[in-house]
């Protein structure tokens, strides 16, 4: 009994981890299915969790705060595609500066605006957080182990970016591969000249596809500072973008398979601080750091050829250059 | 196809550089001017607080000594047409090495010993650290931008794991190692300075200096100098054109590489064996990072990654004395100004130079750079 509690609880913490990760995975997808390789997913997410956080704290609305995360990110992105596609400039270089940049940037607003030594004010106000959502009867439903625990757990309980990001991975399958969009996003993505042929531009199909990638981490930077934490904190997303980076790899692009790995990911993540310093049969102790470093050897063995082949799109790092 | 627009060399090493220098430091004082505090103010306050004082010199440049191992490293495997964003993890590893070797001769050999053993621990750590994502690219086609990425993490938590669980000075609450032995410090420049007779204030500068510039000349010989420079050149610009003249693009990536590693695994030299006396979590603290600003804005030629390191030394220094005068200024400022370095000399580099060609029409192309640095794809 008490090992089916932990188990159900560990699940329940998988689903809050994995929810910055998918969005921002998914955020992944849009702009590499475009041929733009998106290592900027971790700056853009920091960028979107202080302005979240701040404008949160200044309005006390969280909603507000979301606005605000959003259009950080968007902004983040514009600049990304003017570089990297206007400009042509090198991919992994622009998004590195921007990760650079936003990891300076926010503490240094953060200290000059709310003089805090570099985080925001702790988010304790009502409607500052996204606060979970208790479905009905979930208390009573709480006592009956199975399926009562389940509900209260795993379907009740969360906040409304949880479920947003889950509706979301049907939605970004449905547009990637059922909409004219979702043809010619991945068409530009796989052979530009094509799609260039065809009369559609390249760089207008490139920008929208990293304007949808800076909405969607918006809004997992919103979660990681206005409902996962209570405030923004130095470095708070910590390698959560390039992790989101290596479950859309994992995932091969595609959006179940991505769902599939950012909750393998999430669920080591859980496991972790589970297991901390608790000996299993067997094994005994297993380094929690092990357990950490786990998603990013197995996506090194997948990237390798080891376990399945991850195929990139075809174009992707290369700045398209019209022929003239 | 509009090639990238061609300059007089000059033009294309100093001018270019200082261009999107000044455009990166005109936003940066923006920015301070938002936080409040005036932008001028700050500049002098940076540059004296870097280079007003022999204190500050010598933290400059022992600054500039991380970013000189780093930058060279990032440096050689652009010249592959690599993209090493794994510089961290080598430098951590690599660090790993040296400092092993500092715990176990420290107080059992000569400095004269313990020095040589140290730097070719620390360069075969770095190197083995890079071998992985280095066989990877060249045997099995995985992106190194994303493997150097994840094994940044693995070296990370590893580096965690050996200085909670192994390392750990016992009876100690933070992870970090015993102190090593005394010989297995580097000499101080102000100790060294006070053996010939010249006083200079005390500072961490230290030996590992003059080891990273040797490196530098080493670089210099080695990519311009020799047989494999060239094919490594070659490789880099050009794969089809590598093969045609019998250079095999595979084994220059995992040279290429290993060196790349070697030269940031002696970071450790500088940061523990010359000034921490230990081995500590997370010592390099972003300097494989700013080793990319540094290749980027010293073209990725050991001269101007010379000038930039000390640049971005004097920026590091100059940033702490920033964040000790202006209470509305932390360190963090740096970190700011290092993006935005990496942002106008990288990535928008086309910004300033499609301009700057139109004062030189009908230049013939010279001193071409790698086409890209990510012509092997995924």
């Amino acid at each position: 009994m008490e090992t089916y509690t932990l188990i159900v609880l560990t699940l329940a913490a998988t689903i809050r981890v994995a929810t910055p990760l998918l969005l921002a995975a998914i955020a992944g997808m849009f702009s590499e299915r475009s041929g733009v390789v998106d290592l900027g997913l971790e700056g853009k997410m920091l960028g979107a969790a202080f302005a979240a956080a701040a404008v949160s704290a200044a309005t006390g609305s969280a909603w507000a705060g979301l606005g605000a995360g959003i259009a950080a990110a968007v902004l983040l992105a514009l600049l990304l595609a003017f570089a990297t596609v206007s400009q042509r400039g090198n991919q992994v270089v622009a998004a590195m500066a921007i990760n650079i940049m936003v990891a300076g940037l926010g503490p240094t607003l953060a200290l000059a605006w709310f003089n805090l030594g570099g985080q925001t004010p702790q988010l304790d106000g009502p409607g500052q957080r996204f606060t979970s959502l208790v479905w009905p009867w979930a208390g009573t439903a709480a006592e009956h182990p199975f399926p009562g625990l389940l509900y209260a757990q795993l379907l009740s309980g969360h906040n409304l970016i949880v479920y947003a990001a889950a509706a979301l991975v049907p939605v970004s399958a449905w547009v990637l591969f059922r909409t004219r969009f979702g043809l010619r996003l991945r068409a530009v993505g796989e052979n530009p000249h094509a799609v260039d042929t065809a009369g559609i531009s390249v760089t207008g199909l490139r920008y929208q596809a990293i304007l949808i990638s800076g909405v969607l981490c918006g809004v997992a930077g919103t979660y990681l500072s206005t409902a996962a934490s209570a405030g923004f904190t130095r470095d708070m997303t910590a390698g959560k973008g390039y992790l989101a980076l290596a479950a859309l790899i994992f995932g091969k692009w595609k959006p179940y398979p991505t769902l599939f790995a950012c909750l393998l990911f999430a669920f080591t993540d859980a496991l972790a601080s589970r297991l901390q310093g608790v000996a299993l049969p067997l094994v005994g102790v297993i380094p929690v750091q092990a357990i950490l470093a786990l998603p990013y050897v197995l996506t090194v063995l997948l990237l390798a050829g080891f376990v399945g082949k991850a195929t990139a799109p075809a174009a992707i790092g290369v700045p398209y250059a019209k022929e003239k | 196809m509009s090639a990238p627009a061609k300059l007089p060399r000059w033009a294309e090493r100093g001018l270019l550089p200082l261009i999107n220098l000044a455009a990166a430091l005109i936003l940066s004082g923006f920015v301070v001017k938002i936080l409040g505090e005036s932008p001028w103010a700050a500049l002098k306050l940076l540059v004296s607080g870097a280079l007003g004082t022999q204190e500050g010199i010598g933290y400059t440049l022992y600054y500039a000594t991380n970013f000189i191992f780093t930058g060279l490293a990032v440096a050689v495997a652009y010249h592959a047409g690599l993209f090493n964003i794994g510089c961290e993890g080598q430098a951590y590893v690599g660090g790993l090495g040296s400092g092993l070797v500092a715990l176990w001769l420290g107080d059992r050999a000569p400095l004269l010993v313990v020095l040589p053993v140290a730097i070719m621990a620390g360069a075969a750590f770095g190197a083995a650290w890079a071998l992985i994502p280095a066989w990877l690219q060249a045997r099995r086609g995985s992106h190194i931008v994303i493997t150097t990425i994840m094994f940044n993490f693995i070296a990370a938590s590893l580096m965690t794991y050996l200085l909670v669980n192994v390392l750990i000075k016992p009876g100690q609450q933070s992870p970090e190692s015993r102190e090593f032995g005394a010989n297995a410090f580097l000499p101080a420049a102000h100790e060294l300075f006070a053996k010939i007779g010249i006083t200079f204030s005390p500072s961490p500068l230290n030996l590992a200096f003059a080891i990273a510039l040797l490196a530098a000349a080493l670089v210099w010989v080695l990519v311009w100098r020799t047989r494999w420079g060239y094919a490594l050149r070659v490789a880099g610009q050009n794969q089809s054109a590598a093969v045609y003249a019998g250079i095999s693009p595979s084994r220059i990536i995992i040279q290429a590489m290993l060196l790349s590693g070697a030269l940031a695994g002696c970071l450790g030299l500088n940061e523990l064996l010359g000034s921490q006396h230990r081995i500590l979590i997370d010592f390099p603290s972003g300097a494989g990072f700013v080793g990319i600003a540094v290749a980027l804005m010293g073209r990725n030629h050991p001269v101007g990654i010379l000038v930039a390191a000390v640049l971005f030394g004097a920026l590091a220094q100059g940033g702490s004395q920033l964040a000790f005068d202006l209470p509305k200024i932390n360190r963090d400022m740096v970190v700011v100004i290092q993006g935005l370095v990496i942002l106008f000399c990288g990535a928008l580099e086309n910004v300033f130079r499609a301009p700057l060609a139109k004062l030189w029409p009908g230049r013939p192309a010279r001193d071409p750079q790698p086409s890209g640095v990510t012509p092997v794809r995924p």
